[in-house]
This record gives structure tokens, C-alpha cells and sequence, in this order.
């Protein structure tokens, strides 16, 4: 019990003192898993308007496969994109194992389903009518899969949060990807984990504080902007 | 500007719309008129190329809309339409006016200036920031109206434009129509279900039933002379007795119905099988023995119920089949009318509008 509280005490210290290490890996992290949303967002909102919008054989099946594929294992995607970025893969000589880039690229197509899939979802809650409007206004098909985002937007920005979240606290393709070098490829996850095993419980303890308080705050972030929409309403 | 040619639209095994072939001239402002569920919406909704026809065709402005997505975008952008149930888009009122000059690339300074102007006709400049979705219904249809107008169409497709709505934006909204198509000359089409609206705003009525056009015209004409049963119902004949043509002398006609003889005025031939429509308020009623000589007809009978209905009371009398009249409740209070008592209706061979049984199946009229 001592110890634990003792973890927590440095914890904080070493929080509060801007350690050097932990605000390095704060950052990385940080880095690595908004680029991977960025890049996961612009892909799958306007995947997921299309799909909502275009009708096409397959399309059900599709949908299912891209909702199977939420609870991807975060190993597998590693695995994935171990196997396509390794010297003998495919991308092989993108040189991109064991760098964060080969992270953002594991991370982006680890949330790409789940946010395809919520924006799908999101999409649908808008009204037929919403969507008929738009179109006898005189939209072209891309003008209307901007406008029913537009219209989705609150939902949206839910899924990309939960994409961001999903990203920032994944351990298994961060580890086989970026391999946990310090200094380079090292993200507040993969620092636990490792921290732990060697028994320095009180940097895991302020790594993990400082991961839980980023998921707090990008939580009350979507908060406070879907309150304004319901202000608004 | 928009013409229907054995329009048919299915969905699934059910026929919203079947064989409607319909004209609707240039400038001019028609009216489909039916009751709910008769398939106006979804014949608007064809005319706005928002779905398309199973059947037929439908050309606007002489040019066929069954082509690709892209060449019924450029059609589509020449006409407007108000849903029945407006849809906020999720911005402001302008931005919600704004919505249809910033999908065909208006300048930014064009669209300020048009949008201001739309809302200005419709009497909602001062709620130009406000968000759209906190907006009356009264108010949101006023904004879907600027937000259609704002574009300029040649063709305004209104779906029940008033159906929500309390009678002073009401009186609002129509006399708008009345100046978008009087004033800019823009070919309007409006749905409803309420032959009132259809007369003060349309020249031109298309009685819509069970997805077909049963009779198109002249306000007065539909409402005069009905082709078919269910027309006359929904046009206010209460009374539809069917009988058989018995004999000719002159101009007149003798029919035959539940035992007795009403002469009226028709082209059904001796031995034809003919409805006699007549309106409750076209029926007089009589202290049982009087005779009338302007009435040719006069029925013996008896009061079976007395129903109040505002000012007037209407009054089923049994004359061998069920009559209903309207008369004002101070004539039914002066001839002391009760239930049971033995009456005598009288009314105009005139007014009895006579359909015949060659009419009742529901032509397309163009």
C-alpha cells in the first residue's frame, strides 16, 4: 500500500516538474495519435458519406464487414502492417518498421472501421427529409454528402473522438510497430508497460495519470461543443 | 412546362402514382387537389426528379428528365420545391436561404443581396441570424418558401404549403403564391387537400384519388360536375343515389330511384344505370303535403335524425332511401322539426348533377 501511495506522491512530482522523459513521450504520443486521426478522418468521412449515399450490390455486406472489423484486435492490425512495412513486405522499402510513421499508418488503419462505421451511423440519423431538402436545392453529389456532414457534424466529431481515443490507448501495434525504442519510438503506452515490468511504479503511475487526463479532456471537449449544439436546438 | 405521360410510380407491389397523364401550361398555377394518401406528394416529389417515374414519362419544358443524375441536376436546378413539413438545415435563417445559390456557385456579395431580398418578401429579415431549427412552424414554412424563391425557379412545387398552419399565415402564404405567379410569372403547382385553397389560389384543378387523376379543370366545373362517385363525395355531394333512366320528354329526364321519379337534366340514355348527385344545402325542406312550383321534384319522407352542425342543421330524412338536407337553424326551428315527423324535400331539376355509370371509370384528362 506504502508503495503505491509513494508511486503516487513521485507521480506527481514528476509531473509537476515537467520531467524531461515524461513530457517527451507525452508529446510523441500526442503526435502520433493526432496524425493518425487526422489522416483516419479524412478517409473514412467521406468513405462513410459515400457509402450512406451511393446504392451498390455488396452494400449491406460491406457495412457488416466494416462493423465486424470495430473490435479489430489491436495485435492484428500490428501484425498487418508488420507483414506489408517489414523488409520483405510489399512497402518493405518505405523502411518504415520500428519508426513512428509506421505507427501512424498501423494506428490510422486500426480506426479507420470504427470511425467509417460511426460516421455511417451518423449519417443515418439524419432525417430522409434533411437529405431531400438538400437535394431539391440544387446539390450535386458531392455538395450533399458535405451538407449531410455538415448536418452530422455533433455525431461525427464523437466518432473521431473515440477514434483518437482508441489510438491514443493501444499497446499491441504501437509495441510490434514502433518496438519501443526511447528516445524515438516510445509512447506513454508502450512506456507503461515496460516501466511496469521493471518495477518503476511511479513513472508508470504519472504516465498512466497523464494518459487518462488526455482522454478527460478531449471527452469534455466533445462535451462542451455537442452542449452548444443542443443550446443551439 | 411540365408534362406527364402515363406517369406511373410504384413501390414495391403498391402504385402511388398510376397512369397520370397531366399538362401543366407555362405561368400557369394548378392545384392537385385529393385527400390524404392519394399520391400528390409523391407526384410532386416525380416533378422535382427526386424519384423516378416506373412507367411513362415526364417531360419539363420539352425536354425528357429520364436522363442521367447530371442532366436531372441541371433541370432540377430550374425549379424549387416546399416540403409539407419544412426541414431546417442545421445554420442560420440566411444560411438556410442561402443554401441553394451557394450549391450553384452564386458570388458570395449576389447571394447577401438575394437572400436579403427573399427574406424581405417573406417578412423575416429581423430573424436573419436567429438559428433555423428555433423557428414557428408558421415561420419555418415562410423561411422554406425565401429559401426556394431565393433561386429563382420556373417551376414552384408547394406540397401542402398550409396544411400546419393557423388561418393568418395561412391568408399569408397564399396571397404569396398568388404574387410569386402573378408578379414573376413563375409556374407554380401546390397540393392540397382543401377545396377551398384550391379555389381561391388555382385556375386550374387536377382531383387526385387513389393515385390517379379522376377529373381535371376548371374550379367550378370540378365542383359542379364530378365524373365519378368517389369525385362527387370529396367535392361535397352528400347525397349520391343510384337509379335507372326511365323515360325522356323534351330536355328533361326521368329517373327512377328506390321507388320513386326525380326528373333532371342529362344525356344518359332510357334503361342507363346513373348516379343522381345533389348537395344537402340544395334540398328544401317542405311541411309534408305542400307543393312548391318552382321544384319539380319533391320527395315524401320521413325525419329519421337531426344533427346540429354550427348554424345549420342537417336533417336525414327516409324518402324510401336516405336523404340528407341542410337547412339554417332557424328554418328548422320555425317548421319545429323533429324526428319521426313526415316531411317533404323539394328541390331543382337543375340541381342534380347526374353521373353516368360510362363515367365512373376514372380517365386521364390532360
Amino acid at each position: 500500500m506504502n508503495e503505491i501511495l509513494d508511486g503516487f506522491y513521485q507521480a506527481v512530482h514528476l509531473i509537476i516538474t515537467l520531467n524531461p522523459e515524461v513530457m517527451e513521450i507525452t508529446v510523441r504520443t500526442l503526435e502520433i495519435s493526432l496524425i493518425s486521426t487526422a489522416i483516419a478522418t479524412i478517409i473514412s468521412v467521406p468513405l462513410g458519406g459515400l457509402i450512406h449515399f451511393r446504392e451498390f450490390r455488396g452494400k449491406r455486406v460491406l457495412v457488416t464487414l466494416i462493423q465486424t472489423l470495430y473490435a479489430l484486435p489491436t495485435v492484428i492490425a500490428g501484425l498487418f502492417v508488420f507483414l506489408l512495412i517489414s523488409r520483405a513486405g510489399p512497402f518493405g522499402f518505405l523502411r518504415l518498421l520500428f519508426t513512428p510513421g509506421g505507427m501512424v499508418l498501423a494506428q490510422s488503419l486500426l480506426i479507420l472501421p470504427i470511425m467509417t462505421g460511426l460516421t455511417l451511423t451518423a449519417l443515418s440519423g439524419v432525417e430522409r427529409s434533411t437529405r431531400d431538402t438538400i437535394i431539391s436545392l440544387g446539390a450535386t453529389e458531392v455538395q450533399t454528402i458535405l451538407s449531410l456532414v455538415h448536418e452530422a457534424r455533433f455525431a461525427i466529431l464523437g466518432s473521431v473522438a473515440l477514434g483518437f481515443g482508441r489510438a491514443i490507448s493501444e499497446v499491441g501495434a504501437a509495441m510490434m510497430i514502433g518496438g519501443n525504442i526511447r528516445g524515438f519510438t516510445r509512447v506513454l503506452t508502450t512506456a507503461i508497460a515496460l516501466e511496469t515490468s521493471m518495477g518503476n511504479i511511479s513513472l508508470s503511475l504519472a504516465l498512466g495519470i497523464i494518459l487518462l487526463a488526455i482522454a478527460l479532456v478531449v471527452n469534455l471537449l466533445v462535451h462542451m461543443v455537442q452542449q452548444e449544439r443542443v443550446s443551439l436546438d | 412546362m411540365i408534362n406527364l405521360q402515363g406517369v406511373t410510380r410504384r413501390y414495391g407491389t403498391h402504385a402511388a402514382v398510376s397512369d397520370v397523364s397531366l399538362r401543366i401550361p407555362k405561368g400557369s398555377l394548378v392545384a392537385l387537389i385529393g385527400p390524404s394518401g392519394s399520391g400528390k406528394t409523391t407526384l410532386l416529389r416525380l416533378m422535382d426528379l427526386l424519384e423516378r417515374p416506373t412507367a411513362g414519362r415526364l417531360l419539363f419544358d420539352g425536354v425528357d428528365t429520364d436522363g442521367t443524375e447530371k442532366e436531372r441536376l441541371a433541370l432540377r436546378r430550374r425549379m424549387a420545391m416546399v416540403f409539407q413539413k419544412p426541414v431546417p438545415l442545421s445554420t442560420t435563417v440566411e444560411g438556410n436561404v442561402a443554401a441553394g445559390l451557394r450549391y450553384r456557385k452564386v458570388p458570395k456579395e449576389e447571394i447577401r443581396a438575394r437572400v436579403a431580398a427573399a427574406l424581405a418578401i417573406v417578412g423575416l429579415s429581423h430573424l436573419a441570424d436567429r438559428y433555423a431549427a428555433s423557428l414557428s412552424g408558421g415561420e419555418m414554412q415562410r423561411v422554406a418558401l425565401a429559401r426556394a424563391l431565393v433561386t429563382e425557379p420556373e417551376l414552384l412545387l408547394l406540397d401542402e404549403p398550409t396544411a400546419n398552419l393557423d388561418p393568418e399565415n395561412t391568408s399569408l402564404i397564399e396571397d404569396l403564391i398568388r404574387r410569386v405567379n402573378r408578379n414573376q410569372g413563375t409556374t407554380i403547382v401546390l397540393s392540397t387537400h382543401d377545396m377551398g385553397q384550391g379555389q381561391r389560389l388555382a385556375g386550374t384543378l387536377a382531383l387526385i384519388m387513389q393515385g390517379r387523376v379522376h377529373q381535371s379543370g376548371r374550379a367550378q366545373d370540378l365542383y359542379s360536375s364530378p365524373v365519378t362517385q368517389e369525385a362527387a363525395r370529396f367535392m361535397g355531394f352528400e347525397n349520391l343515389w343510384e337509379g335507372t333512366v326511365m323515360e325522356m320528354e323534351e330536355d328533361l329526364t326521368r329517373i327512377e330511384i328506390g321507388g320513386s321519379r326525380i326528373t333532371t337534366v342529362t344525356d344518359a340514355g332510357v334503361g342507363e344505370s346513373v348516379t343522381a348527385c345533389i348537395r344537402a344545402e340544395d334540398l328544401t325542406l317542405l311541411p309534408a303535403g305542400a307543393r312548391q312550383g318552382s321544384a319539380r321534384n319533391t320527395l315524401a319522407g320521413t325525419i329519421t335524425r337531426i344533427a346540429l352542425h354550427g348554424s345549420f342543421a342537417r336533417v336525414t330524412v327516409d324518402a324510401g332511401f336516405p336523404v340528407t338536407a341542410l337547412v339554417t337553424h332557424r328554418s328548422a326551428d320555425e317548421m319545429a322539426l323533429s324526428e319521426g315527423q313526415p316531411i317533404c324535400i323539394a328541390f331543382k331539376a337543375t340541381a342534380v348533377h347526374v353521373i353516368r355509370r360510362a363515367d365512373h371509370s376514372p380517365a386521364a384528362v390532360s
